[in-house]
């Protein structure tokens, strides 16, 4: 087989535009793990609700206007509703075992996928782009679908602002310590109590925030949720789960894996990820980027 | 005071007895019942469940016993009923080789698996390999039409007649009961003994269980690849009851069924998988017959039951019933 660069570039565009929506996803469940120590399973259910919440917006909100009001308002919305979650579903199994939590956001997983089932139907939907975002452009010699450049733009802004946030602020330097010693945040005379509601909402912001990005590029579909949650659950296992520069890398080596695995067996491209997995857990079991435990069990 | 507890414990044991042979007996007459009385589609029912708790039991070997959070258990499950039913189908193998080649299949699958998901730390962890390890599968059955058929599924499963006929699922319900019977006996048998104990300690403190010289990682492997084994087995019932399989059994959603019979029964009592599957299947049915919204209803439940009852159903009978009778 053989590849022209043309081909090999627009590969590379795509699986870096996969990684973004990744990383932009794996970033929020690893700040929910990272100071929280909570797993969410629903993670992908708010990305399913950005999506839908994305195709609604643009329906009523015509317009170029309604495509970038769609950017603020969705994840805004999901934001509040996983605020809501924490606030009187998590906040009350905090003391027990962890197991409990995981099934808990479990739960919640079956349920909101109902949830749009009610609401949205089971019909296909499509977010169309503003026509100037729809057309490709031209990088180096080569065409590229335009809004390829856009998520990828997008996601290393979220970058961007997520070290600002954890480096530079108040906050971020709240959560790093509670991702160290979380007892310390009680210590400090922070309510930890808001400080989880924050780091929640800002998740669950994330997460719409992925949905409505990627609404236009896909076919907006029930099951778009559990579909994207194993593939983010693993993307941070492999990057070393809580860190959010292993989310980062984790992300780029899905993408990268999908969009030139697609190449040479195009039926299997998506389990790649998987089985890379498998064997990042055993070399590294704490992720690439991760900190070993002294106690083996 | 000796001889009154002696004399208590006999009265205990014959009690005992007494209530497995009536047991027993109404689960010989029920499938006539069901069949005669009500409808066939009652019998399938009674077959659904009873397959059910096979895997809900199985399943806990892992869930309630091993405290390793496994979603993958769909892709041992549906490992046995596809290996079975493709065999079948597609070759000349005598069907009683096909229904073992079922399990065997599961268990080696079991076996890839556990080699990687017992080595790592954390509930978060565990589960994700093993989703993992259940998309593979799905993809693999879902993209690899020459051999699996793809999305259209193993259609048409020529079911040996001594297991099951056309024309009265009778015989399958007594196959599937005298197998569950003894899978179930197999597991309680394991979970009772040394080594049981040995995994519920490595459960309720991996720790200070390793300290005392305990190989974690080989302990969680027997459970991981014996639950798979029955998993398969569980499968392999399905298959024969449902007479084709689809792509579905294997994705993770349907390991979470498996997961919510666990935890709804109660995952630490060694039958309270099987009241949760028992409670699923019918609930499932009853809330399909009158609207489309199950997984809504199944997660609601699952969510509350997190929330008010985490001992689950029959873990709440239990501790009414110990306290009712301290109080006597």
């Amino acid at each position: 087989m053989i590849f022209s660069d043309a081909m090999l570039f627009a590969q590379f565009v795509s699986g870096l535009s996969r990684a973004m929506i990744l990383f932009i996803m794996a970033s929020g469940l690893t700040l929910v793990f990272g100071v929280m120590r909570v797993i969410n399973f629903a993670h992908g259910s708010f990305y399913m609700m950005g999506a839908y919440l994305a195709f609604t917006a643009t329906t009523l909100l015509a317009g170029s206007f309604g495509f970038w009001a769609a950017f603020l308002i969705v994840p805004s919305l999901t934001a509040v509703l996983g605020g809501v979650v924490e606030v009187f579903l998590l906040r009350r199994i905090y003391e027990k075992e962890h197991l409990l939590q995981m099934l808990l956001t479990f739960g919640l997983v079956f349920v909101f996928s109902d949830a749009v089932r009610m609401i949205w139907g089971v019909d296909l939907r499509m977010v169309s782009l503003p026509s100037y975002m729809a057309g490709s452009v031209i990088v180096l010699g080569h065409q590229f679908p335009a809004y390829h450049l856009f998520i990828i733009g997008l996601g290393g802004a979220i970058a961007v602002v997520m070290w600002l946030m954890l480096n530079r602020t108040n906050l971020g330097k709240l959560m790093r310590g509670a991702a160290e010693h979380r007892e310390m945040v009680g210590l400090l005379g922070y309510p930890a109590n808001r400080l989880f509601t924050i780091v929640f909402m800002m998740a669950t912001f994330l997460g719409g925030l992925a949905g409505a990005t990627i609404a236009p590029a896909v076919r907006i579909s029930l099951g778009m949720d559990t579909e994207i949650i194993a593939e983010c659950f693993t993307v941070a296992i492999i990057g070393g789960l809580g860190n959010v520069w292993g989310a980062l890398l984790g992300a780029l080596i899905a993408g990268m894996m999908y969009s030139f695995g697609i190449l040479v067996l195009p039926q299997y491209a998506m389990a790649f990820i998987y089985i890379l997995g498998g064997i990042v857990i055993v070399v590294r079991p704490n992720g690439l980027l991760g900190k070993s435990s002294p106690v083996k069990v | 005071m000796k001889k009154d507890q002696k004399k208590e414990q006999t009265d205990n044991k014959g009690m005992r007895w007494f209530g497995c042979f009536i047991l027993g007996l109404a689960l010989v007459i029920l499938p006539y019942i069901l069949e005669k009385g009500l409808s066939p589609y009652y019998l399938f029912l009674a077959t659904k469940v009873i397959i059910w708790i096979l895997f809900a039991t199985s399943f806990n070997l892992v869930l309630g016993y091993g405290g390793m959070m496994s979603l993958g258990h769909a892709a041992f499950f549906g490992i046995g009923a596809y290996t079975c039913a493709l065999l079948l189908v597609k070759t000349s193998f005598p069907p009683v080789l096909a229904m073992l080649a079922g399990p065997v299949a599961a268990a080696l699958a079991g076996m890839i698996a556990a080699f990687f998901s017992v080595r790592v730390q954390g509930a978060f962890y565990f589960a994700t390999i093993t989703i993992a390890f259940c998309q593979i599968a799905y993809t693999a059955a879902f993209k690899w039409r020459s051999f699996t058929f793809g999305d259209d599924g193993v259609q048409g499963i020529p079911v040996p007649a001594f297991i099951s006929t056309e024309a009265s699922y009778i015989n399958l319900y007594f196959f599937a009961l005298a197998v569950t019977v003894l899978c179930l006996y197999a597991v309680w048998r394991i979970v009772r003994s040394p080594y049981g104990l040995l995994l519920r300690a490595l459960k309720e403190d991996p720790i200070r269980a390793t300290f005392i010289g305990m190989k974690g990682q080989q302990y969680r492997f027997i459970a991981f690849v014996t639950s798979a084994f029955f998993a398969g087995v569980a499968g392999v019932l399905y298959a024969f009851l449902e007479t084709s399989v689809a792509p579905d059994i294997l994705s993770w959603t349907f390991s979470g069924e498996v997961v919510l019979m666990s935890v709804l029964g109660g995952m630490n009592l060694f039958l309270g998988p099987a009241v949760g599957a028992a409670i699923m299947v019918l609930l499932s049915t009853f809330v399909t017959s009158y609207m489309k919204y199950w997984l809504f209803t199944m997660g609601t439940i699952l969510v509350l039951i997190v929330l008010f009852c985490p001992k689950g159903v029959a873990g709440l009978v239990v501790d009414k019933y110990t306290s009712w009778q301290r109080k006597d």
